[in-house]
């Protein structure tokens, strides 16, 4: 039943990863692409998020499929107490394919047990999001050509973050070395070091957010540092500043440096680094457009000719 | 052997199912899993006995009433180290320890608020990702429970 969804970045293979980042290439190259002409599209968003539900409906779209669904789920039964797996079963009697979005970790893996209908997680609690994965594994391929030998910087919080922890996780399959750079509250868990050495997986770990550090990257993955992460409020005061990215600071850095966020950033990224070429945040949303449209393809069964 | 008086001590058992080495502090869950509640056979629960191997231990016996493996197993989720006895004629005709399953269903609580499993009427599921320390992880929000934080439904 769970065959053809895409619920976690871990059900999916290296060869898959490989495939989906060819896809993503090909609809950059060709965006409108009426090949889910006739497909009807469902959109259910348990929770609010206005971003990446514009990025898959656009996706749909421009592959010419029709979308149904709701934004917010105070218009839909489950306001009336609807069980999650009624409102699967009933919704998939309409459509080919089902994106959702949920508050609670772990609703798309069940979603995708109660019905055939291939699911799309587009983000469920803390838990996975894998579309967002995927956007950030095509931006870095993208900048850098290939996903083999470079150094990935993590910067932020790295305690929390789902997306660092789950591009690590998507990273595994390749020669990546990692530098994580967070404070001691916000370190990387020891779970996710433990995976790195049993795998063979180069890390290291810094409080500082140096020169040498950014020197050596090729990629700077930041993330925001939020206030309600903190047991020790003080601790919050002190570290704040600590892993802000300003121009200067990228003086020296690799000529193919790219900077990444998962956005929305605060001031983490100093808006003088908007400029810079190695700027790639808004690029990397744009992004996630054709990742977005390989991934659906993909649960579709629909190859494309690249 | 002094074991042998020592359960015997506790009540002969002529033909059933004595499931013996369970940490005291799993007994009483122990007795939940099984089910025995309801059953009408002489059942006997030892409390806080004598164990070279574990200080004190429980003990539970169940005349005439043979439990297949599926529920038996369920009770190495929180006594790994309990060990079945199967009674025929007051010989103990089979002795063996309990043994881990791959997945467990329905019989634990996720500890993760926000798990799905814990806001639909769902079975909970588990894979045992590690048996030796009992550790278990949900096949839905991914959240691990071991030892103390394993939960029963």
């Amino acid at each position: 039943m769970e065959k053809n969804s895409i619920v976690s970045i871990n059900d999916i293979s290296k060869e898959e990863i490989l495939e989906l980042l060819k896809t993503a290439t090909y609809f950059e190259e060709h965006p409108n692409h009426k090949i889910l002409d006739g497909k009807v599209i469902a959109t259910l968003f348990f929770e609010p998020s206005t971003r990446t539900r514009l990025s898959f409906e656009t996706a749909v779209n421009r592959l010419g499929g029709r979308i149904i669904g709701f934004s917010d789920p105070s218009v839909s039964s489950t306001s009336k107490g609807e069980t999650l797996k009624d409102t699967i079963i009933m919704v998939s009697n309409y459509v080919d394919l089902i994106i959702m979005r949920h508050y609670l970790e772990g609703a798309a893996r069940y979603a995708s047990e109660v019905t055939d209908t291939p699911v799309i997680n587009a983000g469920d609690g803390a838990h996975q999001h894998p579309s967002q994965t995927m956007l950030d594994l095509y931006s870095i391929y993208k900048t850098q050509g290939s996903l083999d030998n470079l150094t990935v910087t993590m910067v932020g919080d790295l305690k929390y973050g789902r997306t660092v922890h789950s591009l690590l996780m998507a990273l595994s399959h390749f020669k990546v070395k990692f530098q994580f750079v967070a404070c001691e509250e916000l370190r990387m868990p020891e779970e996710f070091r433990t995976f790195c050495d049993k795998n063979g997986i180069e890390y290291t770990e810094h409080t500082d957010f140096s020169a040498d550090v950014i020197n050596n990257s090729d990629i700077l993955y930041m993330t925001r540092v939020q206030r309600e992460r903190f047991t020790d409020l003080m601790e919050y005061e002190r570290v704040k500043d600590l892993y802000n990215l300003h121009n200067a600071m990228l003086a020296d850095s690799k000529p193919n440096l790219k900077i990444l966020h998962p956005l929305p950033r605060v001031n983490e990224i100093s808006q003088d680094v908007d400029d810079n070429p190695k700027a790639y945040y808004f690029q990397q949303a744009q992004n996630g457009l054709y990742a977005r449209q390989a991934m659906i393809c993909k649960v579709l069964g629909i190859k494309v000719n690249n | 052997m002094s074991t042998d008086k020592k359960e015997l001590a506790v009540a002969a058992l002529k033909n059933g199912t004595v499931i013996d080495h369970i940490p005291t502090d799993a007994l009483f869950k122990a007795v939940d899993l099984l089910g025995i509640t309801h059953l009408e056979k002489s059942i006997t629960i030892g409390y806080n006995l004598q164990s070279n191997r574990l200080g004190k231990k429980g003990i539970i016996k169940v005349a005439d009433t043979f439990f297949p493996d599926e529920i038996l197993n369920r009770i190495a989720i929180i006594a790994p180290s309990a060990v079945i006895n199967t009674i025929k004629d007051f010989e103990v005709i089979k002795k063996e320890a309990v043994s881990i399953p791959d997945e467990v269903i329905d019989l634990v609580v996720c500890n993760n608020p926000k798990c799905i499993t814990r806001n639909e009427p769902m079975k909970s599921r588990f894979d045992v990702i590690d048996k030796e320390n009992v550790t278990l992880k949900c096949r839905y929000c991914e959240h691990e429970v071991s030892g103390e934080s394993i939960v029963l439904k």
